[in-house]
């Protein structure tokens, strides 16, 4: 059975230690993370930088909201065609502004959730996790097999862990 | 940063959440008081429902009077959110950590509060929907989409949804903190909005490339939503004083500089009211009017194109109409007001230090420099209309009703009081940034002289 355990430390040097411990130990890359309450220069903890594809997701929602106002714009007009002073019933200058705005509009709400989802959030199932880290402490967890248990307390210990707690 | 003082997260966590997660002495107090005054307000908009718009001053030609001024008004506020915030975001300012919030919040609750204007000034409220929804199927008549009265309603629809997300996002790790030192149905309603929140590298990643990313999309609506308020009035051909090709650059402009002001006031009450010393600094100010200075400058450099521009093409009803705003009583006495509170009075203070760093001046100059902005806004949108005109037979000065007054006096106790309630659920000051702060400086000796810096991570 797979159990999470949670270092705690107070010092980054030691967190980063820590780390590095559990890298020479034999544990996975992605099975240990650090958790912190503060945004850390990257590579601080000696940690896996991750990769995303956020930028991705503005670029998604500007066609979508560009080709929405497009067609409501035109619709619109074309569903009521009155002819005012002669010009013609599709005004392109009035359908740049709603287009404009709707294409943000809908950019901004696509980045939205492309920063919700690759935050991986909503996150319904937490591993280990303390209060302290969002009052300085910085926590390193990892997910361990039982048989590995003692493995990974060993590194906390060993790196100065403030506290070691299992979930 | 030469005041910075360096300290823990723990205390920033207690300090920042001291109106949060306890209730200062005049909180409830003010609250009461305010939502007195709101309560009132909501009354008087119902009495004019029931009578009608012939309780206020609007009477034939002037039709666009207090309601509408307070409108823009309400709207330029709303650009101190992403001045400041966006701007300051990118171009990585140290300084604006303490101001970013505070800015976001005044953007969102001062936009809801311009909404409320135009169906004020509708009189019958209920009819606005017909511009922007499409009724009566069986007409088949749609929104006119030609209309900048329909383009409005769009622009501050997308940058109230925008600002109300950007807030949103920067939110999620004071969320998590929260959450971290609360009880009961407070930890679960904030656990829901954290969203399981850890705060590993991938979530700090990502609020911060997040959040430059959000800062650049949301800069082009800040300037499209002014610029379209302003064609409110630039796109009327048949009022003098309104149809210029200015406008939209001269209404955004103006809106920066009564935003960044009012997020002065906001930051002197802050500091007062919740005892933030530690965190809302003598330099934030030194910084804000800095900033200040060079926004009203190019703002007065825009005041004086617009009358150069109008005066420049000869054209009888525009010279008349100015000899209105600058000579003629009352319209005289206003637009003198206007101008040695928008920039006469508080730029030269701003020139010294003394006075920069001096929280009561800033608070004080900053509440003159939006009287002339609303002031501003009251010259350019009646003016024109109460001129005196061939074939108008009904004509008369206008002059705002005591109804009108006291929804412009509602429409601050409104503002005041959504900021104190939102206060006692959310942090008015964003933790993580100034956590982050600590973490990214630090002292380098040069010689014998120790030298506070601040480190920042090179972008890939």
């Amino acid at each position: 059975m797979s159990k999470s355990i949670l270092g705690l430390f107070l010092d980054p040097n030691s967190a980063a230690d820590a780390m590095d411990g559990l890298k020479e130990s034999g544990f996975e890359q992605g099975s240990f993370d650090v958790l912190t309450g503060t945004p850390y220069p990257e590579g601080a903890f000696g940690e896996h930088v991750p990769q995303h594809r956020l930028f991705r997701f503005p670029a998604f929602g500007a066609i979508i909201g560009f080709s929405a106002s497009l067609f409501l714009t035109t619709a619109t007009q074309l569903a009521y065609p009155l002819i005012t002073g002669g010009k013609p019933i599709l005004s392109i200058f009035a359908m740049l502004i709603i287009m404009y705005e709707m294409t943000m509009l809908s950019a901004v709400i696509f980045s939205v959730i492309g920063i919700i989802f690759e935050s991986r959030l909503p996150n319904i199932n937490p591993s280990a996790y303390d209060p302290r880290i969002t009052e300085g402490y910085i926590g390193v967890v990892i997910s361990v097999e039982d048989k590995d248990l003692n493995k990974a307390k060993a590194v906390f210990e060993k790196t100065g862990s403030e506290e070691v707690k299992v979930v | 940063m030469q005041q910075r003082k360096s300290v823990t997260q723990e205390y920033t966590n207690s300090v920042l959440l001291n109106g949060t997660l306890e209730t200062p002495k005049w909180w409830p107090y003010l609250v009461s008081i305010l939502l007195f005054f709101v309560l009132v307000g909501i009354g008087l908009f119902f009495v004019q429902i029931y009578f009608g718009l012939g309780v206020t001053g609007l009477s034939r030609p002037v039709y666009w009077g207090l309601y509408i001024t307070t409108f823009v008004f309400w709207v330029g506020i709303s650009h101190a959110g992403i001045m400041i915030s966006a701007i300051l975001r990118l171009t990585q300012a140290e300084w604006r950590r303490p101001v970013t919030r505070a800015a976001e919040i005044l953007t969102i609750f001062s936009l809801l509060t311009a909404l409320v204007f135009p169906l004020i000034h509708a009189g019958r409220t209920w009819r606005i929907i017909y511009w922007l929804l499409p009724y009566d199927f069986s007409r088949g008549i749609w929104p006119n989409i030609r209309s900048p009265l329909f383009m409005d309603p769009i622009a501050i629809g997308t940058y109230l949804t925008g600002s109300t997300l950007f807030l949103f996002i920067a939110l999620i790790p004071d969320l998590a903190v929260l959450r971290d030192r609360t009880t009961g149905l407070r930890k679960g309603f904030y656990t829901i909005l954290a969203m399981g929140w850890r705060g590993n590298p991938r979530q700090w990643k990502m609020q911060v490339v997040g959040g430059i990313l959000l800062s650049a999309l949301m800069l082009p609506i800040f300037v499209s939503v002014h610029s379209i308020v302003s064609w409110d009035f630039a796109v009327t051909i048949g009022v003098e004083g309104w149809h210029s090709t200015i406008f939209a650059p001269y209404f955004v402009i103006g809106a920066v500089h009564s935003g960044v002001s009012a997020v002065v006031t906001m930051m002197a009450l802050m500091r007062w009211g919740w005892k933030w010393n530690d965190f809302i600094r003598p330099e934030h100010f030194d910084a804000l009017a800095r900033l200040l200075t060079v926004v009203a400058t190019a703002w007065l450099g825009f005041t004086f194109l617009e009358l150069i521009f109008a005066l420049y093409g000869l054209d009888a009803p525009e010279i008349a109409l100015r000899e209105m705003q600058i000579f003629q009583y009352p319209w005289n006495m206003l637009f003198l007001l206007f101008l040695l509170t928008g920039y006469i009075i508080p730029v030269p203070m701003w020139l010294f230090k003394r006075v920069r760093t001096n929280i009561a001046l800033m608070f004080w100059s900053s509440i003159m420099v939006n009287i002339g902005m609303w002031l501003e806004r009251f010259l350019i949108i009646v003016p024109g209309l109460a001129r005196k005109t061939p074939f108008v037979f009904t004509w008369e000065a206008y002059s705002p009703s005591w109804f009108e007054w006291y929804i412009l006096f509602w429409s601050f106790c409104w503002v005041t009081l959504l900021m104190l309630l939102f206060s006692k659920v959310f942090p008015l000051v964003p933790l993580f940034e100034q956590k982050e702060s600590e973490v990214f400086s630090d002292s380098v000796k040069i010689g014998r002289a120790n030298v506070p810096t601040i480190f920042r991570e090179e972008e890939e």
